[in-house]
């Protein structure tokens, strides 16, 4: 196994006094590729939450490691700046801020340097490209009006912008259309290239064509009951959770 | 906000508008309000017979009326300590040179001659009660474009004009504070834009008080005649006193027939200020009056633009924002009276209160009856960024038209814990991220204001933010 980035140790977590991880664990090495399946309510959403720090859910117990750094107490924007990003499933929508703003904000927050705004603008333009996205989004407010499809679009061009060393997909192809499934399945390939780790939550294979998986983690009722090669995917694919034991049925 | 703006907002501080210069005035009248005080402002101003009348007139109305009850308090105000008239020592300059040295320190620190540097129009800025500094660039006067401050105004060319205009918009009776107004005024600019005339870039003036408990009641009259184009642009200022001020200043703007006017204000007077100013215009048929308005300063504010929609087709617009922080209460809006056919008004108003401020949006409408086919629409939405502050609306609608189309809409609303997660999600810090979030939710004002205006707009609320 690669060196280890992220390490999740025995996390308990809850929201709202309602307990959702139960001591959950998971180990991601560097490079790798890690899709996290399972049925609605298992706690994905909430995984992929707590690694990035929201405070809306608390950390009962357990550690989160990031490079070998317990990063469990680190608030959200240290957490992203040592390289750790979510797409989110419903990103907010920001009035008053543009999308282009938003994303220098973002870059010299995390590099600490200032940014040279037309090299920046051009590099934008590039990936706005390759993700199909008509380049007037980027004057726009942050995700104020867009459709959905063009929210999942924009979270993604963040990614490749902000090229963080972790990156976690929470749900990113849902509500998507089969062209735009495809943009976005490459812009995941093109972060892939740079030797990043992914977290891809999800709910179907679609996505994951062409992306080669490295383990695949069946969620539910907060732990990670099973876990498999890619090929564990197609089984889900076919079968659902029905022959995974633990498993609620959907 | 990227990195370099960041580090030039930081570089910003409080202490920027609270500089104080040595008081030299070479007059000042003795504190409290008499007839020979009124008497000795008409001689150093050489009033004509007719202003003379107007002021005692004014002071008699003062002394007759009551304090209005019905607003945030304003007991911190002893009229007997205000010295009304602070006249600097200098005569009116038209060339950045002459200027004394302190005042233009004073400039130079809110950055008047780089504005004009920056090709704007013309800079007239009030220092105390007289303009000090005023230079209109040729191919504006050339146009026929008369800018000017009210004393030159009055005795010169355009005598009749003041005399027929001059607070007939705002008549003392209209309040005690305009009633003091009349007595008392004193520096501010005339305008006139003849027909046709399309000034393509913005006229503006910088008011500020330096001397300790001085008031200010400079008057504002603009003239835009028909077809004709103005914006005009009023920053006020002021350094911090332990000594309450006061500024009862009055705006009145014509816009006759086909004209369109723009005004726009940022204030940011110290917070010992009590400003209890009042601005009305009238437009004429298709005429089109349009008010930009940002409001920050003070620790009371009264302010409401008035616009009579009296020409058929006339139209106004409103945008508004007001910050109050601690110790702040301020009371700001809109007024529109609709009175010819098929006028249409459009209010949007935004308040922010934090660490205690209080925000109240007041806002009028009133159809006649003869008013047909009026459309209204105001908007108001309230940021409150704790719990300790407090925001109020209070719309005041009389509609005696059937065919009016009206409508109102209030939200008030703190800043989403979600939102500022996911911008810290992103590595911004949860104060750059909330300070991100309010300059947002300002947009919409800011990008109505030039661009040195909408900077210094985005200064001050991240100077609010700051100061937590």
């Amino acid at each position: 196994m690669s060196s280890e980035l992220l390490k999740v140790e025995k996390l308990f977590a809850t929201v709202e006094g309602t307990q959702i991880l139960n001591g959950l664990d998971l180990t991601v090495g560097e490079g790798e590729t890690h899709v996290i399946m399972g049925p609605n309510g298992a706690g994905k959403s909430t995984l992929g939450n707590v690694i990035m720090g929201n405070p809306v859910y608390s950390v009962d117990s357990g550690h989160i490691y990031f490079d070998g750094q317990d990063i469990t107490a680190l608030k959200t924007d240290e957490r992203a700046r040592l390289g750790i990003f979510i797409s989110f499933q419903s990103p907010q929508e920001v009035p008053g801020i543009t999308l282009e703003q938003f994303m220098r904000a973002s870059r010299s927050a995390v590099t600490g340097k200032p940014l040279k705004v037309f090299a920046f603008q051009k590099e934008m333009k590039g990936v706005m490209e390759t993700l199909s996205m008509d380049h007037s989004y980027a004057g726009r407010d942050l995700n104020v009006g867009f459709s959905g499809g063009e929210k999942k679009k924009a979270e993604i061009l963040q990614m490749l912008m902000m090229n963080p060393r972790l990156a976690i997909l929470d749900e990113t192809d849902s509500g998507l259309d089969v062209d735009a499934v495809k943009v976005v399945s490459e812009g995941i390939r093109q972060f892939k290239k740079e030797g990043n780790s992914l977290i891809i939550i999800t709910h179907n294979a679609r996505i994951l064509e062409g992306l080669k998986v490295d383990y695949t983690h069946v969620l539910s009722k907060g732990r990670i009951i099973k876990s498999g090669d890619s090929s564990l995917v197609d089984e889900i694919e076919r079968d659902g959770f029905k022959g995974i034991d633990g498993a609620e049925q959907e | 906000m990227e990195k370099d703006a960041k580090k030039c907002v930081r570089d910003v501080d409080h202490s920027l508008y609270d500089f104080r210069d040595e008081d030299n005035s070479s007059f000042k009248t003795s504190a409290g309000l008499t007839p020979e005080i009124v008497s000795q402002i008409s001689d150093e101003k050489h009033d004509p017979e007719w202003m003379r009348e107007f002021r005692q007139e004014s002071l008699k109305i003062y002394n007759g009326m009551k304090m209005s009850d019905w607003g945030p308090p304003i007991d911190g105000l002893n009229m007997d300590d205000i010295v009304t008239y602070v006249r600097p020592d200098t005569e009116m300059k038209g060339k950045w040179s002459e200027v004394p040295d302190d005042i233009k320190n004073t400039f130079e620190k809110l950055g008047i001659p780089e504005a004009e540097r920056k090709s704007l129009a013309g800079v007239g800025a009030q220092y105390d009660s007289e303009v000090v500094y005023h230079n209109v660039r040729e191919e504006v006067a050339a146009q026929g474009v008369v800018y000017t401050d009210m004393e030159s105004a009055i005795n010169g060319e355009y005598a009749d004009m003041v005399k027929e205009h001059f607070m007939k918009l705002v008549p003392p009776t209209d309040h005690k504070f305009a009633a003091l107004h009349g007595a008392v005024w004193s520096g501010g600019s005339f305008v006139y834009v003849p027909p046709g005339v399309k000034v393509d870039i913005p006229l503006q003036s910088y008011f500020r008080l330096n001397a300790a408990g001085a008031g200010q009641f400079e008057h504002t009259l603009i003239i835009v005649d028909k077809g004709a184009y103005l914006h005009f642009i009023e920053g006020c200022s002021a350094p911090k006193y332990s000594v309450a001020n006061l500024h009862a200043g009055c705006v009145e703007l014509f816009v006759a027939e086909g004209a369109w006017l723009r005004y726009s204000t940022i204030e940011n007077w110290s917070k010992n200020m009590y400003n209890l100013n009042t601005k009305r215009s009238l437009i004429e048929k298709d005429g089109t009056m349009e008010w930009v308005s940002g409001s920050f300063g003070s620790h009371t504010s009264y302010l409401y633009p008035m616009t009579i929609l009296k020409g058929d087709h006339s139209r106004m617009e409103y945008t508004g924002i007001t910050f109050a922080g601690r110790d702040q209460q301020l009371d700001t809006g809109a007024k529109v009276a609709h009175v010819g056919k098929n006028t249409s008004s459009h209010i949007v108003a935004k308040s922010i209160s934090k660490s205690g401020g209080e925000c109240v949006f007041r806002s009028s409408v009133t159809v006649g009856k003869a008013a047909s086919g009026t459309k209204s629409a105001v908007t108001c939405d309230s940021l409150m960024l704790d719990s300790e502050s407090r925001s109020d609306t209070i719309p005041a609608m009389d509609i005696r038209n059937d065919s009016a189309d009206i409508g109102h809409e209030a939200r008030i609303g703190r800043i989403s814990d979600d939102a500022v997660f996911y911008l810290m999600s992103r590595g911004i810090s949860e104060e750059d991220a909330r300070a991100m979030i309010v300059s947002g939710f300002a947009e919409p004002v800011a990008k109505e204001l030039p661009l040195e205006y909408a900077v210094e707009m985005n200064n001050l609320i991240k100077l609010e933010m700051d100061n937590g």
